[in-house]
């Protein structure tokens, strides 16, 4: 085998049909980048299930001064004093789907919420914290479950909604709801047009060697005659898929890693201070995975293109 | 080296057949004329020995291998052992002399040590000595086609299948190639040519094969083109 001689070839090849190798490689980066997202939005989404549903599930807020009015029937007897909390907190621990709680007193609940919105970048938010008194936040008993199911959830909660001093009964994982949809949302949409793309991509692949085929079929033919091996003959043609399938993965990696640091570190990370995301290693291993996925449907569609249209 | 062993062929979605029961055989350094109008089956003959087609009937051997149990990978092995010769010469007008003789022996994975040993000779072998730096449209159409005989031969063949190797050139300029494939054919290599050239046929007196609508007409050695009808 000829190395120099396949290599020639191949950039022939790839020159003779430049517009649509561009268009190859920048549907295969198209398709491949949309792919990279959605696995990075996959991964993030399993990475903040992992980290949150290991902590806080449920929260049990005790009411405050003013809440003897907003909820006139569990909080007629005003503010939740500290008898009442060591009463509930010691009713929640001793409840056998309970794993531990943890108590957070009005004083320690005002430090966090100003903690919170000092670390905000909105003006809004700090001048709302003036305004706010330690006794208008409410103290709250942290509840983590053995076995977060929302089974188990609804039955907390419907344990002690009504009781004497409770508020309110959260389920915490909700406040994350709006982000999971967020990147729900963005996996299926990310997906879909990756699907499309990628059938595009194929097709194109299919076309650009259908024409490389054809404007090399002189040669092709008398390598057919002089006994040149099948393998010899379809090598340049599956090589130039390969190579331009690797440029779509170049531009799809770029596009990833782009992804990661404009739209993630720039824009949602500090918007979702509460809340940590992938780092580049998870970047690193969707480029990975994208590399043999992007060889495959090149190699392939090239393959299958030749199968058809090149005669050996 | 070539055997017919009662072949028919009838491609597909056709009633008449293109060749009708043939069986003949091509001894090791013959040189045949396959001759016939247009239509007659000389196409079909040639290539089913290259293998391009399989017969529908019967089997087809070359060099002692029936073509029919020849697997898909084995028929570039087939076409080593045969080289072949077309009227338009077929060779890669952006590919010098050298690089169209080069390319036959590149693409079947020849070391550069022998392509450098083995062009040079087979160009001289065919007369082109010192014409290896030009390109085809600078060249003759006899001297293309000393080109392509050089490519066809550059392996050695064992066979060489010439389909209407002077159709395109002036007589004279004909038997110039005529004369190099009798140097090649009385190195040993057996030629098989397809041809319409009256005048070569008779004046080579070589064995012919008439095709006529498919099926073998006569079967001559040291034959003439025709009978004055």
């Amino acid at each position: 085998m000829r190395a120099q001689f396949v290599l020639s070839e191949i950039f022939i090849g790839l020159r003779r049909n430049l517009t649509m190798t561009i268009a190859v490689v920048v549907s295969a980066a198209v398709a491949l980048g949309m792919l990279g997202v959605a696995l990075l939005m996959l991964f993030q989404t399993n990475y903040m299930k992992g980290y949150w549903y290991g902590k806080v599930e449920v929260a049990v807020f005790l009411c405050t001064k003013d809440d003897t009015s907003l909820h006139p029937t569990t909080c007629a007897g005003g503010p939740a004093n500290q008898t009442r909390m060591d009463a509930l907190q010691a009713d929640l621990t001793a409840n056998p789907l309970v794993q531990n709680v943890l108590p957070e007193t009005q004083a320690e609940a005002y430090a966090r919420y100003k903690e919170q919105g000092s670390g905000s970048s909105g003006g809004e938010y700090s001048q709302i914290t003036a305004y706010v008194s330690p006794d208008q936040i409410p103290a709250s008993l942290r509840v983590k479950l053995k076995n977060p199911t929302t089974e188990n959830i609804d039955a907390i909660r419907s344990t002690y909604q009504g009781q004497q001093g409770v508020e309110a009964v959260a389920d915490q994982r909700t406040i994350l709801k709006p982000l999971f949809k967020l990147f729900n949302g963005l996996t299926v949409s990310a997906s879909t047009v990756a699907v499309v793309m990628v059938g595009l991509a194929l097709m194109l692949i299919v076309n650009t060697v259908r024409l490389s085929a054809f404007s090399r079929r002189r040669e092709t033919g008398i390598m057919r005659l002089v006994g040149a091996s099948n393998f010899y003959i379809r090598l340049p043609f599956l090589m130039e898929g390969a190579v331009a399938g690797l440029g779509g993965v170049a531009v799809a990696a770029l596009g990833v890693a782009s992804f990661k640091f404009f739209l993630i570190d720039r824009v949602l990370a500090p918007s979702f201070t509460f809340t940590s995301f992938i780092g580049w290693d998870k970047v690193l291993v969707t480029i990975l995975i994208l590399i043999p996925v992007g060889l495959l449907m090149a190699v392939g569609a090239s393959a299958l293109s030749l199968r058809k249209y090149l005669k050996v | 080296m070539i055997r017919f062993d009662q072949v028919s062929k009838t491609y597909p979605n056709q009633n008449r057949p293109a060749l009708r029961d043939i069986s003949l055989e091509i001894e090791r350094g013959e040189f045949v004329f396959v001759i016939g109008s247009s239509g007659s089956g000389k196409s079909t003959f040639m290539r089913l020995i290259l293998r391009e087609e399989r017969p529908s009937v019967g089997h087809v051997y070359v060099a002692g291998k029936d073509l029919s149990k020849l697997s898909n990978w084995k028929i570039p092995q087939l076409r080593r052992q045969i080289g072949t010769v077309f009227q338009d010469f077929r060779l890669l007008p952006n590919k010098t002399v050298e690089q169209n003789v080069a390319f036959a022996l590149e693409v079947i994975g020849k070391s550069r040590p022998t392509i450098g040993k083995a062009v040079p000779e087979v160009l001289d072998l065919v007369g082109l000595g010192g014409k290896g730096g030009r390109y085809p449209n600078e060249l003759s159409g006899g001297e293309q086609q000393r080109v392509a005989i050089a490519r066809a031969f550059v392996n050695r063949p064992m066979v060489l299948i010439a389909d209407e190797p002077t159709g395109n050139l002036d007589p004279e300029t004909s038997v110039g190639i005529m004369k190099l494939l009798d140097r090649i054919n009385r190195a040993g290599t057996t030629v098989v040519m397809v041809t319409h050239d009256q005048a070569i046929v008779n004046q080579m007196r070589r064995r012919v094969l008439e095709l006529d609508g498919g099926t073998l007409v006569r079967d001559q050695s040291r034959g003439v083109y025709g009978y004055v009808r």
